[in-house]
């Protein structure tokens, strides 16, 4: 490992379809070219990390579960322009796979095969009254701003 | 022989892909990777050096195209 890298912790504040795979195309880069990455994922972001992939009214108030439900999971992820009613998404994925990109469930196991840090906020999840059992298993935590503050000291923050 | 054509991928799997296949090594085992001019080229070299990788050739194969070999 090289003394000289800084450490990268990306925000993943968006859960916008387009920002989302800009994280982790910035995330695993940095993880392969021997940088300690951590992804810290917290309000629209924590739908990418939903073990529901579609729409499903999790939590246990209307409101949250409105909210769950509209938000949906890692398949329903809007593009941040031109979304056309959320098809897409779909569409640049075919685009994506046409050309050789990484698709974003690849990049997502590649983030977890690489070791990248994946916490979820806990005050989002309360919020939105998500349990750490309806995230996916890859969450190693779930971590206050304190926390995520602290391990982040010495390194890059990237807001997304 | 551990074998890898990253020819076809882009970035970030180029290094992806690299730096997973030399995890799953034994320290001393070699990796033959084709690669492309340009970004793979000068990056995944330097990155298998900096986690203390021996680069042992960079051939030139034609058409953009070149073999390098990592020992772990």
């Amino acid at each position: 490992m090289n003394e000289s890298k800084k450490d990268i912790t990306i925000v993943c504040f968006s859960g916008d379809f387009d920002k989302i795979l800009a994280a982790f195309t910035m995330a695993t880069g940095a993880a392969a070219t021997n940088r300690k990455v951590t992804m810290f994922f917290t309000f629209w972001g924590l739908n990418v990390l939903k073990k529901e992939q579609g729409r499903k009214w999790l939590g246990q108030g209307i409101m949250a579960k409105v909210f769950n439900f509209l938000m949906g999971g890692r398949k329903k992820l809007p593009l941040s322009r031109l979304n056309f009613g959320g098809i897409s998404p779909s569409l640049m994925t075919s685009m994506m796979k046409k050309h050789n990109v990484a698709t974003l469930p690849e990049l997502i196991e590649a983030a977890h095969a690489l070791g990248i840090r994946i916490l979820a906020c806990e005050m989002a999840l309360h919020i939105l009254e998500l349990e750490r059992d309806d995230l996916i298993e890859e969450v190693e935590d779930v971590v206050g701003v304190a926390t995520f503050l602290n391990e982040s000291e010495n390194g890059h923050i990237i807001f997304v | 022989m551990n074998f890898l054509d990253i020819t076809r991928e882009t970035c970030p799997m180029t290094f992806v892909k690299v730096k997973l296949a030399l995890a799953k090594m034994e320290s001393g085992q070699e990796l033959e990777v084709i690669l492309k001019a340009g970004e793979p080229l000068e990056n995944v070299p330097r990155s298998c050096e900096e986690q203390g990788y021996q680069v042992l050739s960079i051939d030139d194969c034609g058409d953009h195209k070149h073999r390098i070999m990592i020992k772990k």
